[in-house]
């Protein structure tokens, strides 16, 4: 794929643990995004099991979102150019949900990452104004 | 002439289609979260709508970034739902209503809001999981479609500001709208969440609240943070309220909460549902 010319977005405050899926990283993501999108067909998730090495190659995938996917590192395919919502439709080959992913990326165990959420519910009763 | 009917607005977690897949409705999990949706089906009961006006979000089932639009219509006979990758099922095709697409689409134009047209489009989970809490039991929906796509997705978004005044312009069309139908508008996503990064999971309660308690009756102070702020507070996918807001616009000047209920968390989500009325 042709080299995109850089992006500089505006200038903003960073937000802790978060990446902005903004221009640059979008153009940075693309084939990663394209692949993962690619599997809303049962057919390419198919493939991608069959042969996962061949299926990124087929989508240009750098050596390092090649890396983050052989992985099975989210954050590193979120620094690769990664978007979460078509990262999801690739955890779901894995059997990975948002909860596991969220665990992931966290550095918690699946349990923790849960109950990290369940303590902040609150006590409203269903219903009430 | 049409009428609005009022404005029901949910999120849509995809897991919440999971629970109503496996029937865990009244699971302890689950309860705090379904026991908000008998006043919501009371109130559409009641109200009649037969053409819902859909704000919501894609999550990469219609539109990639190939072609990424910040605000489209669609004007389309039929939405189909399918595949999105992970194991939701496939949900039940919507009617859609051309002609009133076309007039809310030449309002918008009109009121200088340059939309794509979508004479195809599916649609997915941030529509269809609305429509099955809303009517559990139908066959087929009670209510033809015409879903208005935000771009929630790829930075930089519209500001609140500018999806309050699209809104506003599709309320302008629907108040003209020379045909009889009940009008519901349905704004879908939210409240406070995060997926990726180090901060997925994020929640933030105060700044949900500030939302719901503006939402009905000063939906401009929505409006005064920038798209960065509103993901600091409310996390990279809370930014959904962006549909909660143009659909509170669509509704018209005033509009009065009937019914609320916030629950945390599902999934990774502050979740909550609001039905607002039109004096």
């Amino acid at each position: 794929m042709a080299t995109r010319a850089a992006y500089a977005p505006p200038a903003s405050p960073p937000i802790e643990g978060t990446t902005l899926f903004d221009g640059a990283v979008a153009q940075r993501g693309y084939a990663l995004n394209a692949m993962c999108y690619s599997f809303n067909a049962a057919e390419n998730r198919e493939a991608f099991r069959a042969d996962e090495a061949a299926y990124c190659e087929r989508f240009g995938l750098t050596p390092e979102q090649r890396a983050a996917v052989a992985a099975r590192n989210v954050l590193a395919m979120i620094a690769a150019g990664g978007n979460i919502y078509y990262l999801a439709k690739l955890a779901g080959i894995f059997g990975l949900n948002v909860q596991d992913v969220g665990a992931q990326q966290t550095g918690m165990s699946v349990p923790a990452f849960k109950q990290m959420l369940l303590d902040q519910a609150v006590a409203t009763p269903a219903g009430a104004q | 002439m049409a009428e609005i009917v009022g404005g029901y607005f949910t999120s849509h977690v995809p897991a919440i289609g999971g629970a109503i897949q496996r029937g865990d409705q009244s699971e302890p999990y689950w309860q705090p979260f379904f026991a908000g949706f008998p006043a919501v089906r009371d109130w559409l009961a009641a109200a009649r709508p037969d053409v819902a006006v859909v704000f919501y979000n894609d999550h990469g089932l219609n539109f990639f970034l190939d072609k990424l639009p910040t605000f489209a219509v669609g004007a389309a006979p039929e939405y189909r739902n399918a595949d999105e990758g992970w194991g939701l099922p496939v949900y039940k095709p919507f009617t859609g209503h051309p002609a009133l697409s076309w007039h809310v689409i030449e309002q918008l134009v009109a009121d200088e809001f340059d939309v794509t047209t979508c004479q195809q489009m599916l649609v997915d989970h941030a529509l269809s999981i609305p429509f099955e809490l809303a009517w559990p039991d139908a066959d087929a929906w009670p209510v033809k479609l015409v879903p208005i796509a935000i771009n929630t997705v790829q930075h930089p978004l519209p500001s609140a500001k500018r999806c309050l005044a699209l809104g506003r312009s599709v309320h302008r069309a629907l108040a003209s709208w020379p045909g009889r139908d009940r009008i519901v508008v349905i704004g879908t996503g939210g409240l406070s969440h995060q997926l990726d990064g180090a901060r997925a999971g994020f929640i933030n309660q105060d700044y949900d609240r500030f939302c719901l308690d503006s939402l009905a009756e000063n939906p401009d102070a929505l409006t005064h943070d920038s798209i960065i702020e509103i993901v600091r507070q409310s996390g990279t996918q809370g930014v959904e309220i962006l549909n909660w807001i143009a659909a509170r616009g669509a509704l018209g000047p005033v509009a009065r909460e009937v019914h609320r209920n916030y629950h945390v968390p599902i999934s990774n989500t502050a979740a909550a549902t609001m039905v607002l009325e039109r004096p």
